[in-house]
């Protein structure tokens, strides 16, 4: 039993099996029909992978050193916690469920055609409260003038206060500013107060775990002392405490990047576009790596007409312009989608296939790359002696490939998902402008982008949408690629950093 | 050298063979072509006839790859693939769904394509390697360190962004030129200056980026300390000596693209209004027509091969000491 708790593999894989059983168990315990998406269970396959190669590396010296080379500069360490609330909310958005529908009689219950998720049903306040149109951040009367029936007969044409936004206001134009003040001075207090608790908790444990006495470990987290760099990972995580209690505080009473042409809320929106812009970044490169690593070491290895023909596939389908290529597939996939109705219960299990189907297709186009990389270093590794002793010694080419060529190449492979997360991230916005990205009921950046695009000739300028857009996949991009600067920094042997 | 060009010409069939018949299997065989007649004439109440004269319209009422009712060699040559794919080989596109020939739509649109993508492509090339080499040259600084997150910021920006911003700021608000449309010759030279701005601004994060590593791995090998040991000025070992030595990893990117300068930019073109050959392919995806589709797909793969084929005749003139054999 001992020797089984010290196993690196112990807790990954408890803890997975303690998760499995809750989603098998929580749906009844709630009452919901709980429905797997195909970009669900990939995503759920990922998280599995990951937990298990982090378990993995923080078992092994050697493998955990260069993470930790990551982990000490601020840069990456402030991005890697925003990246983490990204994918929190992600995930969150990726327990999708059928909702029961109220029945009056012990029948078979019924459940909703409606599929929500658990973000869904934690941002309940910010989609069930939908305006008629355009209304402006932190507004309280609509964009766009209405006829009204005047009390005394006839009518005007006024802006109208809007339902829901600043309703519990009397006199918006008056109160609105001091309303905000206060809501951002009660949100600062609560965040600092709950931070103190929360932070001092979190010393406490890692005080007790590093045998230290409280004050040594604060101390070492203030002057920032700490081996990894702790003091920016809390002062970030601070600051994102804060954002999320002024939205809690706010967006019920507001609508904080205001509403687009249907009234619907631009936060929630965007919030629901991280999902599709993580889905897009991360399956990509899943679905196109057992390829790349194969075929990479295959050519690179075996050489001969294995090469040669791997060589052959990818200079085709490189030669191939990417947009086109991705064009090319998603048209054949909507002439297939549209054929087939019958095969998609619902609407968002359609949208579902397509945004698989679309980063499969990007995965195609993307793989090329690292194949070529990948085929170069085998080619390399091969040739030192190491390999050729063991060849002497007869052990078998999949043990080679195995346990002496893919170590070494591991680091390759990292960086290029890593740098290629954001790039994906990108191209989804311009893919779905060209009309061949993910399906236009989808939640994405891309989408709102396209259909906020069309308003830009409005006059005043309805530019809320697109800002909104734009700096939550700046935010995610930009976390993403400073990230990605600091793993390619400590993972590539090459790479010299202050030149 | 001219037996190397042919030999690479023979090789670059089979690679073209292998997208044509790529292209091919995604437009006909997943989808079989009464299922796209479907789709484009409205799925529901369509009559059987109405697919019939959609197909014969588009010459797609032929069978896939043999004919039976033809005899000798026309029943090869009266079939879809001969007459929508190997016909491409000789450049002879057809015609889009509204009727127009594509390869003469091609010529035409060519010119406002080229007119943005090569200022595009100078002024992009100048401006981002003398950044990388301002960044070089203060390497180790705050200069450089900043620099480089600059990179990083400007990357992390949609395309989309500059180019709805670039609109908008300097279009609708400053009012300095134009917000959209072309105009040939001299007088369209203000409708030109800001997708060209845009275009450069929108390639500085990365090709920076690009540039500055190549700068740096040159800098740490020992030519450049002999060179420095005689004393040379660290701006005479930046410019005759790095610079100089860099172009042969710089050629293997830059030179692959020119070629496909031809087929222009999609957003750029787009959003701009130019009438160049990315809008037109953008228009083709967005009304679906597969012909011009097809037509661009096997284009942008003959130009991607030309450019590689530029890259290795390239090398032979800044490096003597590659000889292609």
């Amino acid at each position: 039993m001992h020797r089984i708790i010290h196993g690196w593999w112990f807790f990954p894989i408890s803890g997975l099996s303690i998760l499995l059983l809750l989603l098998n168990v929580l749906p009844s315990v709630f009452a919901v029909k709980a429905t797997y998406l195909w970009t669900d269970i990939f995503i759920f396959i990922l998280l599995v992978m990951v937990v298990i190669f982090v378990a993995y590396i923080r078992s092994k010296e050697h493998l955990s050193r260069p993470w930790a080379k990551v982990f000490e500069r601020k840069l990456p360490m402030a991005s890697v916690v925003v990246l983490l609330v990204f994918i929190v909310i992600g995930l969150m958005d990726s327990i999708h469920f059928r909702m029961p529908l109220p029945s009056e009689h012990n029948e078979t219950v019924h459940y909703s055609v409606d599929v929500s998720s658990v973000l869904d049903v934690l941002t309940s306040e910010l989609h069930t409260r939908d305006e008629k149109t355009y209304s402006a951040p932190f507004a309280a009367y609509s964009f766009v003038k209405e006829s009204v029936d005047l009390p005394g007969g006839g009518s005007e044409r006024i802006y109208p206060r809007l339902k829901y936004a600043g309703s519990h206001l009397d006199d918006p134009d008056k109160q609105i500013a001091d309303d905000i003040t206060f809501r951002i001075i009660k949100s600062l207090w609560q965040t600092i107060a709950s931070g103190v608790i929360f932070f001092a908790a979190l010393i406490f444990i890692a005080s007790i775990k590093l045998k230290k006495s409280f004050a040594e470990v604060v101390r070492g987290v203030l002057q920032n002392n700490t081996r990894l760099s702790w003091r920016t990972a809390i002062l970030v995580m601070w600051l994102i405490l804060f954002i999320i209690v002024f939205l809690v505080n706010t967006s019920t009473f507001y609508h904080i990047f205001g509403t687009d042409k249907v009234g619907q809320d631009v936060l929630y929106l965007s919030l629901k576009s991280i999902r599709t812009g993580l889905v897009i970044g991360s399956l990509t490169t899943m679905v196109m790596l057992p390829f790349a690593i194969m075929m990479g070491i295959a050519a690179g290895y075996f050489q001969g007409w294995i090469d040669d023909v791997i060589q052959y596939i990818y200079t085709t389908l490189n030669s191939i312009p990417g947009v086109l290529l991705i064009a090319a597939a998603i048209l054949s996939i909507q002439v297939y989608i549209s054929n087939h109705p019958e095969l998609f219960a619902t609407s968002i299990e359609r949208a579902d296939l397509r945004l698989l189907a679309l980063c499969f297709i990007l995965g195609i186009t993307s793989w090329t790359g690292l194949c070529r990389l990948l085929r170069g270093e085998a080619f390399k590794i091969r040739e030192l002696e190491y390999i050729q002793a063991a060849q002497a010694f007869g052990v078998s080419h999949f043990r080679i490939i195995s346990r002496h060529i893919l170590p070494n190449i591991m680091h390759i492979v990292l960086i290029v998902v890593v740098l290629d997360f954001s790039g994906l991230v990108l191209a989804e916005a311009v893919l779905s402008y060209v009309g061949v990205g993910v399906d236009p009921s989808t939640n994405s950046w891309g989408n709102m982008i396209n259909g906020a695009r069309l308003e830009m000739a409005r006059e005043p300028l309805v530019w809320w949408s697109l800002v909104a857009a734009f700096s939550f996949m700046f935010v995610l991009v930009l976390a993403a690629n400073l990230f990605s600067d600091a793993v390619r920094d400590a993972f590539d042997p090459r790479a010299q950093r202050d030149g | 050298m001219f037996a190397y060009v042919i030999r690479r010409f023979f090789y670059a069939i089979p690679i073209l063979i292998g997208v044509n018949v790529l292209t091919f299997s995604l437009f006909f065989i997943v989808n079989p072509t009464d299922d796209i007649a479907r789709m484009h004439l409205g799925q529901k109440h369509v009559t059987e006839e109405a697919i019939e004269k959609w197909k014969h319209e588009r010459g797609y009422d032929k069978p896939l790859f043999y004919n039976e009712s033809q005899s000798g060699l026309s029943s090869i040559t009266e079939t879809i693939f001969y007459k929508k794919s190997v016909r491409l080989f000789v450049f002879d596109f057809g015609y889009a769904d509204d009727g127009r020939s594509i390869g003469k739509d091609i010529l035409e649109r060519m010119w406002p394509s080229l007119a943005i993508a090569i200022p595009v492509f100078l002024v992009g090339i100048l401006v981002n390697i003398s950044f990388a080499l301002l960044l070089v040259f203060f390497r180790s600084t705050y200069i450089d360190v900043w620099g480089v997150i600059f990179t990083v910021v400007l990357m992390s920006i949609s395309t989309l962004f500059y180019i709805i911003g670039g609109q908008y700021l300097i279009g609708k608000i400053m009012q300095l030129v134009p917000i959209s449309g072309y105009d040939s010759g001299l007088s369209g030279f203000k409708f030109l200056v800001l997708p060209v701005l845009i275009g450069v601004v929108g390639g500085i994060g990365s090709s920076t980026r690009w540039y500055r590593t190549i700068f740096l791995e040159e800098i740490g090998k020992d030519y450049v300390r002999t060179a420095r040991a005689k004393g040379l000025s660290e701006l005479t070992v930046l410019f005759r000596h790095v610079l100089k030595n860099a172009m042969i990893p710089i050629l293997t990117g830059v030179v692959v693209i020119i070629p496909l300068l031809f087929m222009g930019s999609l957003l750029l073109e787009s959003f701009f209004g130019v009438p160049g050959l990315g809008s037109y392919t953008i228009d083709a995806i967005q009304s679906q027509d597969f012909a011009i589709v097809r037509s661009m797909v096997f284009l942008g793969s003959v130009l991607y091969i030309f450019g590689l084929l530029l890259t290795d005749i390239s090398y032979t003139m800044v490096d003597p000491r590659v000889r292609l054999n």
